[in-house]
């Protein structure tokens, strides 16, 4: 026996120790969760490592921004001109931005329609990887004691990076969007179609779930589509680079992630993202566009009448509900609003920009959800504040209500009427 | 200095006796927490350095150098799960630990009978073994694990090439700290 062992002692040796080692893979593998001991020898090694990395990342960045401000200085001052010469152009891009969003959260306010803000970010370093090629995690030098939580946001004002994994003291585990086991919600950016944005095992990322019959082209971007409820939404991910029949009737779109995830130094963790109404109180002035985009084709508000068919108050006013009666969101018509014979009102005009001759159209205003008799109080009285401008929606068809003229003929869109004198 | 020779019958080299040799505490500690340090840090500056598996090469140095099986497959496991430590969900503690138990035992067990002083020699142990490192990670992850794996002969062959050009120059550097 003696003998035996002695002759056969390496092979016993070897499978005792892969014998040992399935064994803990078969034990992890039952608890996927990542916690107990686990997770407790992750946290002493990558304790272990990060200090050393964090080291040497910080003398190093130490040691470049020294060379970078102080010694190698070339080119600085064409660049600073460059720089100059993009901030000027990039003002004026600012401002036209400025008001396609503020006309964007106008119509959100008006549509109730929360939006994820993101409030706080953490900057952090990338200290470390995995080291291997199966496995893309990366190692930030941000940890719990900073306020990062598992399942935070990772960005880069390129694009975004991937989420937070597992949270040590001092570092952090992002699992990047290009690992096999990320998923992000993301969108189509022009075409508005979602999908899941996986990654493979080659390090490769795909927007899956886009029907075959879609005509994605390559360059399109590709943004989050915040049905993750870790990514806000709209934050670019890639551009697609390349389209091709899939299985299942689906496409198989590659995406090339935006962000350099083979050679981050810096990151931002999202700590804080926050849902809420866009406030529409301090956007600036309505401009000649938005007015215009208002004149659409509606039905005009039917004056008031008596029985004899004498018109007895400004067009609309019949229609309108009073602050009183109106259900909160609803469309209140603006008295005097209606244009044709009937000049608008001094209120009307100090609200709103007056609507040009031949718009044929009844503007009307209507109190975001959260405000309704504010909102409708202010129109009815001509509140106009100019700091607050009044919430502007596409008209929606106006009950005429019952005691309306019977002979109010019907208007066909975008036509003039005046209203029976 | 110390050095020892066993007599082995079956050497495929012109020598009868081949070389054990040994390493300082220092070495046989830091040289591998070095291997792992260089191997999570540097790709975070070097894109194409995960191809690269240093831990391996530091499994098959020490284990053809130390002619030892059961020393062999004991670095390899040590050292594959320390490299398993900073893997993440996808990657359980174990799959690089089985992996480098099996390339230390087989290195170890090959270097008892073939020379690896040789620059051309170790050129093939690295990419033999590199193959062998992929094929057996394939296997526990697909096998055992049902993971997601893919499997490039072409890719592998490359990053084996790459390895054991490196492998040269590594186990070059690690010839200073052997003692004989």
């Amino acid at each position: 026996m003696d003998t035996l062992l002695g002759r056969y002692k390496n092979l016993i040796v070897l499978a005792a120790i892969l014998f040992a080692q399935i064994i803990a893979l078969a034990m992890q593998v039952r608890r996927p969760t990542g916690e107990g001991e686990t997770r407790l020898i992750r946290v002493w090694a990558t304790t272990a490592v990060t200090p050393f990395e964090k080291a040497v990342v910080h003398t190093q960045k130490w040691a470049h921004d020294k060379w970078n401000g102080y010694v190698y200085l070339r080119h600085v001052d064409n660049e600073n001109q460059q720089l100059r010469a993009e901030i000027d152009r990039m003002k004026l891009e600012q401002a036209r931005l400025n008001e396609d969003a503020n006309m964007a959260r106008r119509i959100q306010t008006l549509l109730a329609f929360k939006e994820q803000y993101v409030e706080n970010t953490v900057a952090a370093q990338v200290i470390g990887t995995s080291g291997s090629e199966q496995s893309r995690v990366l190692y930030i030098d941000k940890g719990s004691s900073d306020g990062i939580k598992p399942d935070m946001a990772v960005i880069t004002p390129t694009g975004i990076v991937g989420k937070i994994v597992q949270v040590f003291p001092g570092s952090s585990q992002v699992l990047p969007i290009n690992d096999q086991l990320s998923g992000v919600g993301a969108a189509l950016k022009d075409m508005r179609l979602q999908g899941i944005l996986k990654g493979a095992p080659n390090g490769t990322t795909s927007l899956l779930y886009i029907m075959s019959d879609e005509p994605v082209k390559p360059g399109q971007e590709v943004i989050t589509s915040g049905g993750d409820r870790i990514f806000p939404k709209g934050l670019l991910i890639g551009t697609v680079a390349s389209v091709e029949p899939g299985k299942d009737l689906f496409l198989n779109i590659r995406v090339i992630p935006s962000a350099r995830l083979d050679r981050l130094e810096e990151v931002l963790v999202v700590t804080k993202i926050q849902e809420k109404l866009p406030d529409a109180t301090d956007l600036g002035p309505i401009r000649a566009s938005d007015i215009l985009s208002e004149r659409l084709p509606g039905v005009p508000v039917a004056p008031n009448v008596d029985g004899a068919g004498n018109l007895v108050g400004p067009a609309g006013a019949g229609a309108s509900p009073t602050p009183s009666n109106a259900p909160p969101g609803t469309t209140t018509a603006k008295p005097g609003t209606a244009t044709g014979t009937n000049p608008p009102t001094a209120a009307a005009s100090t609200a709103r920009p007056p609507a040009g001759p031949g718009s044929g159209v009844t503007r009307a205003t209507t109190a975001p959800a959260a405000k309704p008799a504010n909102g409708s109080a202010n129109a009815a009285a001509g509140n106009a504040n100019p700091a607050s401008p009044p919430k502007v929606v596409r008209k929606p068809p106006v009950t005429v209500p019952s005691d309306a003229s019977p002979k109010q003929p019907a208007t066909p869109p975008g036509t003039q009427e005046n209203p029976p004198q | 200095m110390s050095s020892r020779s066993v007599p082995f019958r079956g050497s495929f080299t012109s020598r009868e006796q081949v070389s054990v040799y040994e390493f300082s505490w220092l070495a046989t500690i830091f040289i591998p927490l070095a291997a792992i340090f260089i191997q999570a840090f540097l790709p975070t500056k070097i894109r194409w350095l995960p191809i690269i598996d240093l831990p391996m090469m530091v499994v098959i140095f020490f284990a053809v150098a130390r002619r030892n099986p059961i020393s062999g497959c004991v670095m390899g496991a040590i050292i594959g799960l320390l490299q398993d430590l900073l893997g993440g969900p996808a990657h359980p503690i174990g799959m690089y630990g089985i992996t480098d138990t099996i390339i230390g035992y087989m290195a170890s067990s090959l270097g008892v009978k073939i020379d690896i002083d040789n620059p051309g020699s170790r050129f093939l142990i690295v990419y033999g073994f590199f193959v062998i490192h992929q094929a057996v990670y394939y296997g526990v992850g697909h096998g055992l694990l049902r993971q997601s794996l893919q499997w490039s002969w072409s890719h592998v062959a490359i990053s084996a090439l790459a390895n054991a050009v490196v492998g040269i120059l590594v186990f070059n550097l690690l010839d200073r700290f052997k003692q004989r």
